[in-house]
């Protein structure tokens, strides 16, 4: 490892997952951001930069700010879907090098599963999303499938492939209390649920759920203070490719192929030096796609990668191990809990589902319909 | 024709105007880039190749290449009364892409295969493009 220790994660927590009746989005961000600046041994008073996503207010920024009690002297509120919350780390680190902030609060909060305002369409399109909205694909998830089945056409991928993670990802989720979905499914199981849209499966698919989180990121001098050891922010990239589906350039390449490359040239590691990766799993198909534009396997080899259980509790290549956004929560934007994971995991923190020895871990967020990418790379001491 | 009134309708402002209008009409249109002489697809003021404001439409041949598709189970709003139902990807022979229905025997449909532009008039208003398997 060659990269600077300029920012780590020093506080991590949830808020109450799965369904939360009678809870608005600003309470579980105000629970999860309480709860990670005690993780980190801070109080409010130390955060002065500010980072949420979220389609809850015209600008979440200030309806959060004021709700928290917080004036902060940095605010960022990129929203580039569910990786948001990797580029906000990265700008938080960015922000610190500059000498602008010492201790950001990164927060997201959501109560889709209670509102169910995930599939109220509005009778008009407007802008650049009229060519395709008409038609009728649900979205996101007929846009991955899109992608999934150009995939298997160009590599002979499987859904038998594609079921291995869904099966090893609930695997993990039987050893998290926090998870939603705990019992154990087959290859089986996940090729005799329903189709959502061809080639993808109900058990392909996240789940909707409610919940919040918060990331509390310090200077390398306000991270001495904190009650728990650092991790190590060691690199980080960001880039997005499209907004609609039919302007993706290639259905089987991500932007974590840039994202990806920038984060391990910055982190100064390889591949192999990974312990445990976090990769947002909102479809069975974006981990394959990912894993493949992060370099962990050749285009086209992301079925055999992930087949034989290899990323499922034993295997020798763990991955979402908290139960992923397919068995664990998915509140409509899920990056800032594969940031909070990949802490808890480098912390030692994880009980049954604990890595051994994990030193570190690759991050990897993916918005909108495999629109945008961010990956991080964070190590501990 | 009377359509639901949940159904997702595109509003036509001065980017994609001439391209509804030209459906209307049962005529593909694109666009072309004066100067560096890219197709570009959908519809804008400016180049996205080469950042040129001289961008003007132009009729598409109206035949290209499954890209990719598929088949949609869940649907919502209006849609969910029409499941299953096939959408596609198509790579048109001028070198853009597209979303669509594919009409057709959804048995038949598959990547690579060729297709042609058909007309789906919605009602008075809005036509969609839709492809169907040549």
């Amino acid at each position: 490892m060659s990269s600077e220790r300029i920012a780590a994660i020093v506080g991590v927590a949830e808020s109450d997952l799965g369904e939360t009746p009678g809870k608005t989005v600003l309470q579980l961000q105000a629970q999860a951001a309480k709860a990670a600046l005690e993780d980190a041994g801070f109080e409010k008073g130390d955060v002065d930069a500010l980072f949420t996503a979220g389609n809850w207010a015209w600008s979440p920024n200030l309806m959060l700010a004021e709700y928290l009690g917080i004036q902060p002297k940095f605010t960022d509120g990129t929203n580039i879907g569910g990786s948001s919350f990797e580029a906000h780390l990265g700008h938080a680190v960015a922000g610190i090098r500059a000498g602008l902030f010492d201790v950001a609060l990164i927060t997201y909060g959501s109560t889709q599963r209670t509102d169910r305002l995930r599939q109220r369409l509005s009778p008009y399109v407007t802008l650049s999303e009229q060519y395709e909205r008409s038609f009728g694909l649900p979205t996101p998830v007929g846009a991955y499938a899109l992608a999934a089945m150009r995939h298997m056409h160009q590599y002979g991928t499987t859904s038998e492939q594609l079921a291995e993670i869904a099966v090893a990802t609930r695997k993990w989720a039987t050893m998290n209390e926090k998870a939603m979905m705990r019992e154990p499914i087959e290859i089986a199981d996940v090729l005799s649920s329903r189709w959502i849209a061809e080639p993808l499966h109900l058990l392909d698919c996240c789940l909707v759920t409610d919940g919040g989180g918060a990331v509390v990121v310090a200077s390398k001098a306000a991270a001495a203070r904190a009650k728990k050891a650092p991790v190590w922010v060691l690199g980080h990239g960001e880039t997005h490719t499209h907004n609609t589906i039919s302007n993706m350039p290639d259905l089987t390449v991500t932007g974590a192929r840039e994202s990806g490359k920038r984060a391990f040239e910055m982190a100064g590691v390889t591949h192999s030096e990974i312990d445990v990766a976090e990769i947002y799993d909102s479809f069975t198909i974006t981990v394959l796609l990912t894993l493949e534009a992060l370099g962990f396997c050749k285009p086209g080899e992301g079925g055999a990668f992930v087949s034989g259980q290899r990323t499922a509790p034993g295997g020798d290549f763990p991955m979402n191990t908290n139960g992923g956004g397919l068995s664990y929560c998915h509140p409509g934007m899920y990056g800032i809990f594969l940031l909070i994971e990949a802490t808890r995991q480098l912390r030692g923190e994880c009980g049954p589902r604990q890595v051994e020895h994990a030193r570190l871990a690759l991050v990897n967020g993916t918005g909108g319909v495999l629109s945008s990418t961010s990956t991080a790379i964070l190590g501990r001491d | 024709m009377k359509v639901d009134p949940t159904f997702p309708r595109p509003v036509f402002d001065g980017d994609s105007t001439p391209f509804w209008e030209g459906l209307k009409q049962h005529e593909l249109l694109i666009q072309q880039c004066k100067d560096c002489e890219q197709y570009i697809f959908y519809p804008r003021s400016i180049c996205p190749h080469c950042f040129s404001e001289s961008v003007s439409f132009v009729p598409a041949q109206g035949s290209g290449v499954i890209y990719s598709y598929t088949v949609v189970h869940r649907a919502f709003g209006p849609f969910a009364k029409e499941t299953p139902f096939v959408i596609g990807l198509i790579d048109l022979r001028e070198g853009v892409r597209m979303m669509a229905r594919i009409q057709g025997p959804r048995e038949a449909v598959a990547i690579g295969k060729a297709v042609r532009v058909a007309y789906h008039d919605v009602d008075d208003e809005l036509t969609l493009p839709a492809f169907e398997l040549v």
